[in-house]
């Protein structure tokens, strides 16, 4: 890997540790802070479990934050985690619980607005929509469990040194599944804005085992975590936890678990699947805040005992912090990518055309029906998504859904099928047949991406899109990911 | 986690736990060994027999003290319950103060050899029977700390209940002994002995109004 590639992503390592830093306090503060368990017990469970959780579950929801926008440049990327990452840091050192997904929301909408790419709103609508249920969830949850938990303390008449044992048990066994839900639902978070100009290639041992690009990505991202759990995280742990209210050993526990819950529903690729399996409502793959669920959980802990003893003065602030992360974020990026791109002479985003040709309007009709005012600018030429919004708007009426799509379609290469910019396809795309379907089309030339899929989709069936759907989603994800990489591979070079 | 290790540590908190539970039963013993001392020095006085159980209160006294050395330990080096180890200790110290003031009454008994007329003997019999009572009411309220929260508040009622009998046996012993032909010394000697028997209710009634305090701490 190139030194330049190696220095670009230290900021989304930099995420990561702030993320492992104050995250991890989430899972165990309370835990450590009471002394129920060593803080080395603590850090080395949440260490091992955050990184399986990011490389074997982190795909779902890290896919959602790639929708809202993808950054298209490692030098962007940079600066978009390092907005968030010092966002982070400086909530932190002004130890207000601090959410890392509120920040790398901030950060990537600040890209979108220096580069002129669309904000999908629909996805940002999910997402803040969750920044709502996310604590109200945790909430219900951690009452019900409470209610539960006491009813049984209560009539089982357990020796109050069993009781300790069993909660300390308890708070390593809550702690390893809230380490293993932050690391899969967060790890988009610090790695997301990488995964389109990921360094890494996928590889297969003989036995089976590999890891794909994204997972490297992922991995080096969750030892950063770990690494900021293991450096930093400890008097984080031993400060935070009773400041919202105080918390008895079996409450914190209480608090970790709903806490946990409510991280895993939104990161669960295999529960989504399993629900749309039943014919039930899935529920969206979407990077939520541990700290928010945390405080969301006291909260309602707090409310089933009356109230009295929560510092809402505290809850209010923290609030106050949730509004301000993701703004202070966005705009650090935009100023961080101004400077950048300005000062430093680095390529922050790359130029995308969009072209509305007769193959475009054609697509659409068929999707959306004939719109008149649209074909009105047939051959016309947009140099950026918010140029091409602005004649839309201007001109049409047209709803967001085909704004989006229109958007994808009418995205301009060329893209050119040649060898000599294939070599080591093989080690992503491994299909024989698709392999196969791409020689087959060497040399050729194509205006959009979709062209080039379609004319892929004729050779051979596995260059289709599945219908959507929960349970194809899976099997177009990464048809997605290596027409990705094939689009990258033959755009044109600047 | 290892399951040798597991197995490790619950057997280890098996056996605190019985500790403990040893550590009240030595509580409940020595309030029957004073007792039965009572009334062994009210029928013979300072008797071989006086001796015995005074000798069988000292070791309990000592096996306790022990006991609770252990605990400490235990639970100070293994850092458990830390949010109630303070209260748990303070428990155990302020139960290890009654047994120590059993043993003290009986020393008193054993050097000063107070004269008690017969016609007291029953007063002082009920009194220490209700003393007794009292401490018992209270070591049930520390076992049910432990184990069953909402018998405490009951445990304690009745401890506080009974210390307000013995308050009331101890002014009726009093006035009956003022009352009386007897010397004014002999009545201040006996005054004094009424009223550190009278001390051991006390004692435990105090306890029992801070064990109610931890118990509304311990919830969950």
């Amino acid at each position: 890997m190139e030194l330049t590639v190696l220095l670009l992503l230290t900021s989304g390592l930099f995420l990561g540790w702030s993320l492992g830093a104050a995250d991890s306090a989430n899972v165990f503060g309370t835990a450590v802070g009471s002394g129920m368990v060593r803080f080395v017990t603590a850090a080395s469970v949440c260490s091992i479990f955050v990184i399986l959780g990011a490389v074997f579950s982190g795909a779902g929801a890290a896919g959602t934050l790639g929708r809202l926008g993808s950054v298209n440049a490692l030098p962007g990327s940079f600066i978009t985690a390092l907005s968030a990452a010092f966002t982070v840091y400086s909530m932190a050192k002004l130890r207000l619980p601090v959410s890392t997904t509120q920040a790398i929301v901030g950060a990537i909408i600040g890209w979108n607005l220096f580069s002129g790419s669309a904000t999908d709103t629909a996805t940002l609508a999910t997402i803040v929509t969750t920044w709502v249920f996310c604590p109200v969830a945790a909430g219900l949850f951690a009452s019900l469990i409470y209610l539960l938990v006491r009813r049984c303390v209560n009539s089982y008449r357990i020796h109050v040194l069993s009781l300790d044992l069993y909660t300390r048990i308890g708070l390593i066994l809550a702690g390893a599944f809230g380490s293993y839900s932050l690391g899969a639902n967060n790890i988009g978070n610090v790695m997301g804005v990488f995964v389109e100009v990921s360094p890494f290639t996928g590889f297969e041992l003989s036995n089976g085992l590999g890891l794909t690009s994204v997972q490297q990505l992922f991995l080096l991202g969750a030892v950063a975590i770990a690494v900021g759990v293991f450096t930093y995280s400890k008097r984080v742990m031993l400060t935070v936890g009773n400041d919202l209210m105080p918390l008895s050993p079996i409450a914190a526990w209480v608090v970790v678990v709903a806490h946990s819950l409510v991280l895993f529903l939104f990161a669960s690729e295999a529960l989504e699947a399993w629900l749309a399996s039943q014919g039930l409502p899935t529920i969206p793959l979407v990077p939520v805040s541990s700290s928010q669920a945390i405080v969301g959980a006291v909260v309602g802990l707090g409310l089933v005992r009356g109230g009295r003893e929560v510092e809402w003065r505290l809850v209010g602030n923290i609030a106050l912090g949730w509004v301000t992360t993701p703004l202070a974020s966005a705009v650090l990026c935009f100023i961080g990518l101004y400077v950048f791109q300005n000062v430093f002479d680095q390529q922050v985003h790359r130029l995308v055309e969009y072209r509305i040709d007769a193959p475009v309007l054609k697509k659409m009709q068929s999707e959306f029906g004939f719109n008149a005012r649209l074909a009105q600018l047939e051959d016309r030429d947009f140099y950026s998504a918010r140029e091409l919004l602005g004649a839309l708007k201007r001109n049409t009426f047209i709803t967001d859904r085909a704004e989006l799509r229109l958007l994808d379609l009418s995205e301009s290469g060329p893209y050119r099928v040649r060898s000599e910019h294939l070599y080591g396809v093989e080690r992503v795309i491994r299909d024989p047949e698709r392999l196969a379907a791409l020689a087959a089309i060497e040399g050729r030339r194509f205006v959009h991406k979709w062209q080039l899929q379609e004319a892929l989709a004729r050779q051979v069936p596995q260059w289709r899109l599945h219908r959507d759907g929960i349970v194809s989603k899976h099997y177009n994800k990464e048809l997605v990911r290596e027409l990705n990489f094939l689009y990258r591979r033959l755009r044109p070079r600047p | 986690m290892h399951t040798g290790k597991v197995s490790r540590l619950f057997g280890r908190t098996r056996k605190l736990e019985h500790r403990i539970d040893e550590f009240l039963d030595r509580v409940t013993e020595s309030g029957v060994v004073f007792e039965r001392a009572l009334r062994i020095y009210l029928r013979e006085g300072a008797s071989k027999d006086f001796d015995g159980f005074l000798e069988d209160v000292v070791s309990l006294e000592a096996k306790e003290d022990r006991l609770r050395r252990e605990i400490e330990i235990e639970i100070y080096a293994r850092t458990l319950i830390p949010d109630l180890r303070a209260d748990v200790l303070r428990l155990l110290e302020d139960t290890d103060a009654i047994v120590n003031a059993y043993e003290a009454m009986l020393f008193r008994l054993s050097i000063q050899k107070p004269d008690i007329p017969g016609v007291f003997h029953e007063n002082f019999v009920e009194l220490c029977a209700t003393v007794v009572s009292c401490v018992e009411s209270l070591v049930l309220g520390a076992r049910a700390f432990f184990r069953d929260l909402e018998a405490v508040r009951d445990h304690c009622i009745k401890t506080i209940f009974l210390e307000t009998q013995c308050d009331k046996l101890s002014t009726k012993t009093q006035r009956g002994v003022f009352d009386s032909d007897l010397p004014l010394e002999r009545k201040i000697h006996l005054r004094y002995f009424i009223e550190r028997l009278d001390d051991i209710a006390n004692l435990a009634e105090d306890v029992a109004d801070t064990l109610q305090i931890y118990t509304i701490k311990r919830r969950v």
